[in-house]
């Protein structure tokens, strides 16, 4: 018990990181609506779908990214996550109406319409984004006895981002910009994201590496 | 001085007091439901009969209808989406988005017995209301569709089908949704258009929308024509494929819409330039 582990990443960057991902994966989901709707129309049934498959494929993110936590958790495979969510919300921007229309041609019924149409935009952006989470659990986490702390502080930031990122978009963005240059902010935020934790990671390393240099000199 | 000023203020509370919602006051709502979309009600004082959306938010009345004398059109906007007869005064092929009351639909129904008229209402509740106490029923002729607007227009417009008279009346929430107010879904609508069809596109004259709306139909069609009432809150806006005739044309025919002429109305031709 009790056992302390090295701390890859300093803890403030990894809740800065809980809040974006947080942010971003709200922000997508509330323009999925709008991105549909030119094609699945603004029934209820299209926020049906949008919500379940980002529920599902955030259920899925949580399983696989806890998994890939448990060998070798380090920051590179961190930073990782941001950019391929980055790097897989671009379908959303590029190949928009490519998708949606073989979709509406074929499905009748707007609602397996859209859920269809939702699987194929979103599923796998907003998994890698679910893989954060538990992600950053394992790095922030240093003995057993503060799991259970340290996961509820990074609940708390990273719904905190999801709360800020719903409001920011839906009152305000969405006003300011239009869908696709609001998309472009968070791809570039989740970008971003992937290189703070790439550059602090470089920095981390360099400071350990002169201090077993230091430790070295003492020695001899 | 001073009786003045209170009689003033008298005055206003009379007219305050007339201002009033008295119908939501006064009438008796004989139909309430909460469907999937908004509250409906459905109220009567006397033979007036009307539907209302979302009365708890203030919503105003979307249709109503003189029980006795139903073929009448309470509303002005109702009349007025009717004035793109002027342009085509023969529709053989119609399309209404938003159903409501159905008094849109029944008219053109009573007007053009052998038009195909189709008609798009999202809301299911709002179907059976029409068919429950506004006297709508489909015919061999008009059917009513529930489905958005937008994908029904897209996929219309894959077939390959057109129309000669498009009225645009959706509504949910504050305004026009935002899918159905963008350029694309214009161009959309323009697909589906017959060479001499005409499009009429129920707005609101006063909205923060306004101009944002009139330069997308701009760019959509090039030009159009305002049509407005001082009876009413609600600006037509007319328009088709080819050059619109000059609005002094239209006032030599006023044709089928002897009511709305009654009213002072204006009616201005924005041209292709106004905005840019």
């Amino acid at each position: 018990m009790g056992k302390k582990q090295p701390q890859v990443l300093p803890r403030s960057i990894i809740a800065g990181m809980a809040f974006v991902s947080g942010f971003c994966i709200m922000t997508i989901e509330m323009l999925g609506a709008r991105i549909l709707s030119p094609y699945f129309g603004g029934s209820l049934s299209v926020w049906g779908s949008i919500i379940t498959i980002f529920m599902l494929a955030l259920a899925l993110g949580y399983l696989l990214g806890g998994r890939l936590s448990t060998k070798n958790p380090n920051a590179i495979t961190y930073a990782m996550f941001f950019i391929l969510a980055a790097a897989f919300s671009l379908p959303v921007i590029l190949f928009a109406d490519p998708i949606m229309e073989p979709i509406f041609l074929t499905i009748a019924d707007p609602r397996y319409g859209s859920l269809f149409a939702s699987i194929f935009l979103f599923f796998i952006p907003t998994s890698i984004l679910g893989m954060i989470s538990p992600y950053s659990v394992r790095l922030m986490v240093e003995s057993q006895e503060h799991s259970g702390h340290m996961a509820g502080l990074l609940y708390f930031i990273s719904t905190l981002g999801s709360a800020a990122g719903t409001l920011g978009t839906s009152f305000y963005f969405v006003l300011w910009l239009e869908v696709n240059q609001i998309l472009w902010g968070a791809i570039a935020a989740l970008v971003l994201a992937g290189g703070v934790i790439l550059l602090t990671d470089h920095v981390q390393k360099l400071k350990s590496t002169n201090k077993s240099a230091d430790y070295a000199k003492k020695r001899a | 001085m001073q009786r003045n000023v209170l009689k003033q203020i008298t005055n206003i509370i009379l007219v305050a007091a007339f201002l009033l919602p008295h119908s939501v006051v006064l009438a008796e709502a004989i139909h309430e439901e909460r469907s999937k979309y908004r509250d409906i009600t459905v109220t009567q004082v006397g033979d007036r009969r009307c539907l209302l959306f979302n009365v708890h938010r203030g919503d105003r009345n979307q249709t109503c209808m003189m029980v006795d004398d139903r073929d009448l059109l309470v509303f002005d906007y109702t009349r007025m989406s009717f004035s793109g007869l002027l342009l085509k005064p023969d529709p053989e092929d119609i399309l209404v988005i938003g159903l409501g009351g159905g008094s849109i639909p029944m008219t053109f129904a009573d007007l053009f017995p052998n038009a195909k008229i189709d008609v798009v209402e999202i809301d299911e509740a709002v179907v059976r209301v029409a068919e429950e106490y506004f006297y709508y029923s489909d015919t061999d002729n008009m059917t009513v569709y529930v489905d958005d607007g937008r994908p029904f227009i897209k996929r219309a417009g894959i077939r390959g089908q057109k129309y000669d008279y498009i009225v645009l009346d959706a509504f949910s929430g504050d305004y026009i949704p935002e899918h159905m107010l963008t350029r694309e879904f214009l161009e959309e609508v323009k697909a589906i258009m017959t060479e001499d069809g005409v499009l009429v596109a129920n707005t609101f004259s006063t909205s923060r929308l306004y101009d944002h709306e009139s330069v997308t139909y701009q760019r959509a069609f090039g030009e159009f024509y305002n049509f407005k009432l001082p009876t009413s809150g609600n600006r037509i806006i007319i328009t088709q494929f080819d050059t619109l005739p000059p609005v002094a044309k239209w006032w030599r025919n006023p044709g089928v819409l002897r009511p709305v002429w009654r009213n002072r109305c204006t009616l201005n031709r924005i041209p292709k330039k106004t905005y840019y």
